[in-house]
């Protein structure tokens, strides 16, 4: 079974088609599947529902898929940074179905374990529980969240070996290892890939079974807010801490 | 005098202890790690997947993987500990944290919270904060008093979309400190920011409030 595929449009050939549901891991433009979003782009899939915490920026990340209107609906936690995205909500072409993050990433995790729901105490009393089942345990009320799945999960690890085993790297984790559970299919992009036994199998973070299809990328991993301090012995040391 | 955004970071720090766990929130919030007691541990959390944030890196040393939740390029420090989305929030929700502080667009006096819609705006979303205010053990709210129209934001009900239902311990306004009293007693003013009296207070607070014996 070879899992190492030659490119981002060799792995997802076979795997895409108008209307599929899609789920894109990152957080921001951090650790997020790169070269996997661009070649879905290029594929040209279309009326796409896209899962992810965000919706990229203009011209980068999941804004190249909203840029050629790709993308029929996306549930995310916070879209803030894209114009283009704002253009498109506005304009009713877009729609858009917001979930607290931990819901968010929680629904995954669900859909990817085989729980088709669960209740919790977030959202309770807001709009976000409108219309959905209320159940009250111990004395406080809790709202039912469904587990989310989709046909497709994109994405991105810091290494793997062919196996698929992945290994993340800091923040860039993030939605990652639930995505990669919570799909029919599984394309993981890496920038290592290392032969099998070169990983220590207790430092494995997703295990090879999630994994469908990889492919070695160059991400530019852009930086959204680049945020620093002085350096000690300059004016202004130390301004705020992140 | 009304608190300045310093001075209200350093008020929201006197809510740390040692040994806590702590998700700050962006804007005011995150400036409160600047006064974390010398000798206090206090471990930062960022929902976006890291325990023992650091300070914003050297310039030259941001790295694109490391990002706190407001999507700034932060450090690590020695016993930080990564972990996905998911670990985030199951530690938030499940009432591991032990204090969230947080900005606000309106509080009402029964501990409701809403802070990330206004409509007919364009809405953003709400991130992590309905977790947030839903799963960590003390919501303190830092903001303050008024809007930028003069208008209380310490309200009897709120009236912009709720993030939270009586979820709120405490509001650290740039004017003064309520308490929110349990199960629905409702404020109780337990603190006056230096120069700022009770008469003023008053007049720019629509919430019904107790004043705390002794405080003048």
């Amino acid at each position: 079974m070879q899992k190492i595929y030659p490119d981002a449009k060799a792995a997802l050939e076979g795997l895409t088609f108008d209307g599929m549901t899609v789920m894109s891991g990152g957080f921001g433009l951090c650790g997020i599947p790169e070269a996997l979003i661009a070649a879905l782009r290029d594929s040209g899939t279309k009326d796409l529902t896209v899962i992810s915490n965000n919706a990229g920026v203009d011209g980068f990340g999941l804004g190249l898929l909203l840029e050629t209107r790709q993308i029929k609906k996306m549930i995310s936690s916070y879209v803030g940074e894209n114009k283009e995205f704002e253009r498109q909500y506005l304009s009713g072409e877009l729609e858009l179905e917001f979930n607290p993050q931990g819901t968010l990433a929680e629904r995954i995790r669900a859909g990817g374990a085989g729980i088709p729901a669960f209740f919790t105490a977030t959202g309770v009393g807001t709009l976000v529980a409108e219309g959905k089942e209320v159940r009250d345990f111990d004395g406080r009320d809790y709202v039912m969240e469904t587990g989310l799945v989709a046909d497709l999960s994109i994405v991105k690890a810091w290494k793997a070996d062919a196996r698929g085993n992945l290994i993340f790297r800091k923040t860039a984790r993030n939605f990652n290892p639930m995505m990669a559970t919570a799909g029919k299919a599984c394309v993981v992009e890496v920038e290592e890939i290392v032969e099998v036994g070169a990983l220590d199998p207790d430092h494995i973070h997703t295990p090879g079974i999630y994994v469908d299809r990889l492919i070695l990328g160059t991400p530019e991993k852009r930086i959204e807010q680049r945020t620093t301090r002085k350096r000690a012995g300059s004016a202004a040391a130390g301004s705020e801490v992140g | 005098m009304p608190r300045t955004r310093e001075q209200l970071a350093e008020r929201a720090a006197k809510e740390l202890q040692d040994g806590f766990y702590v998700n700050l929130g962006i804007g005011i919030p995150t400036l409160v790690a600047n006064y974390i007691p010398d000798g206090m541990t206090v471990t930062l959390q960022s929902e976006n997947g890291m325990l023992g944030m650091g300070p914003f890196p050297y310039e030259g040393e941001e790295d694109a993987d490391l990002i706190n939740a407001g999507k700034q390029t932060i450090t690590e420090i020695p016993e930080s500990a990564y972990f996905s989305s998911a670990d985030s929030f199951a530690m938030i929700r499940g009432g591991h944290i032990n204090l969230s502080i947080l900005g606000a667009m309106e509080v009402a006096e029964n501990g409701d919270i809403a802070n990330w819609m206004i409509p007919g705006k364009l809405v953003k979303g709400m991130g992590g904060a309905m977790d947030l205010v839903a799963g960590v053990k003390r919501v303190v709210v830092v903001m303050d008093h008024a809007n930028k129209h003069g208008q209380s934001k310490v309200l009897k009900e709120c009236s912009l979309p709720l993030t939270g239902t009586a979820v709120v311990s405490r509001i650290i306004t740039d004017l003064c400190v309520f308490d929110v009293k349990p199960d629905g007693a409702g404020l109780e003013l337990i603190e006056l920011a230096e120069g700022v009296t009770l008469d003023e207070v008053a007049a720019k607070t629509e919430a019904s409030y107790t004043v705390k014996a002794g405080v003048a």
